[in-house]
């Protein structure tokens, strides 16, 4: 093997792994913040918009973690540069 | 597949590209400038108010309590750093409905500069509210010990700041774009408003990251004590 097919199966295999990783833990997180807050709401159902907006900016925190595995996946997948480099290398 | 509108080159003149987060930049300054020039003269012609006029303090009014809502004392003071923002971000993400637009916060180089911007300013008003010396004795808050990791901290949540608006956008452009290949009917519709609520939602996080880093940084006591003294002295 080559090193440019060396490269596409760990890109490939690497970005897998981390948006499935990286999916686990925000989706623990958000659960767990979607349930204090229906309990939150149940309780005090006047607070609803208060409640409602912090766990509208805590969920769109708390994915932004999995948005970074994301960008990563993303970043391996289409513009790698390991990969760029070695594409033009074999040009010249 | 395009990863950023960096890539969308339209004019080139040896070093100096004209790519499409620039030019649709320049399509919102335009979009800034022409209704700021159109609101300032309903308000100076008219002496009943108009309903512009209400929009518009409604903006003013809704930003300047929710900046003082993080504990910034003054709000009017911050309104034209942070109103301005939210505003642009706000603005670049909502201008998805418009089909040719690229968002230009969905480019790495358009969320760090303004994640730059935050970084700078956020010095910038601590010591116009604190001092030069009482600042950046809040660094070795609270011993010594913590100075690389309060500079750490200051240069990672700069860089998380760009990084959560970039791929928020991103990836909302690009799950419209493999959604195009796969579905194309329906779904796009769907994710275009999911990402419309994306957008807005981003905007108002990094206006209120921002709000409460600046309220960090100018905060005067800043020991952790949670009652006010008057509470614990009957």
């Amino acid at each position: 093997m080559d090193s440019l097919t060396l490269i596409a199966i760990t890109s490939i295999i690497t970005s897998g792994i981390t948006i499935g990783f990286g999916a686990i833990g925000p989706a623990f997180a958000e659960g767990r913040a979607v349930a204090n807050a229906l309990m939150a709401l149940a309780q005090q159902p006047d607070a609803s918009s208060t409640i409602t907006r912090t766990l509208f900016v805590g969920l769109a925190m708390i994915e932004s973690t999995a948005i970074y595995c994301f960008v990563v996946t993303m970043i391996l997948l289409f513009s790698n540069p390991f990969w760029n480099y070695f594409i033009a290398q074999s040009g010249n | 597949m395009n990863l950023s509108p960096d890539e969308i080159v339209y004019w080139q003149l040896g070093f100096f590209k004209l790519n499409a987060t620039i030019l649709f930049t320049w399509c919102l300054m335009l979009v800034f400038f022409i209704g700021a020039q159109l609101l300032r003269r309903l308000l100076a012609n008219k002496s009943e108010r108009t309903r512009w006029q209400n929009t518009l303090e409604i903006i003013v009014l809704t930003i300047e309590k929710q900046i003082s809502s993080v504990g910034l004392s003054n709000p009017r003071q911050y309104i034209g750093f942070l109103g301005t923002l939210f505003l642009y971000v706000a603005l670049a993400n909502l201008f998805t409905i418009f089909p040719g637009y690229e968002p230009p916060t969905g480019s790495l180089s358009t969320t760090i500069s303004l994640a730059l911007c935050v970084f700078v300013t956020v010095p910038y008003y601590g010591i116009k509210q604190r001092g030069l010396k009482d600042y950046l004795a809040s660094y070795t808050q609270p011993t010594f010990i913590m100075l690389p990791f309060n500079i750490i901290g200051e240069i990672s949540r700069t860089f998380a700041l760009a990084v959560r608006l970039f791929g928020n956008i991103m990836s909302g452009s690009m799950i419209i774009g493999i959604m195009l290949i796969i579905a194309p009917f329906v779904f796009p519709v769907v994710m275009t408003a999911l990402g419309l609520l994306t957008g807005l939602v981003q905007a108002y996080i990094f206006f209120i990251l921002a709000s409460v880093y600046i309220a960090a940084a100018t905060s005067v006591d800043n020991t952790q004590t949670h009652f006010p003294p008057s509470i614990e002295q009957p």
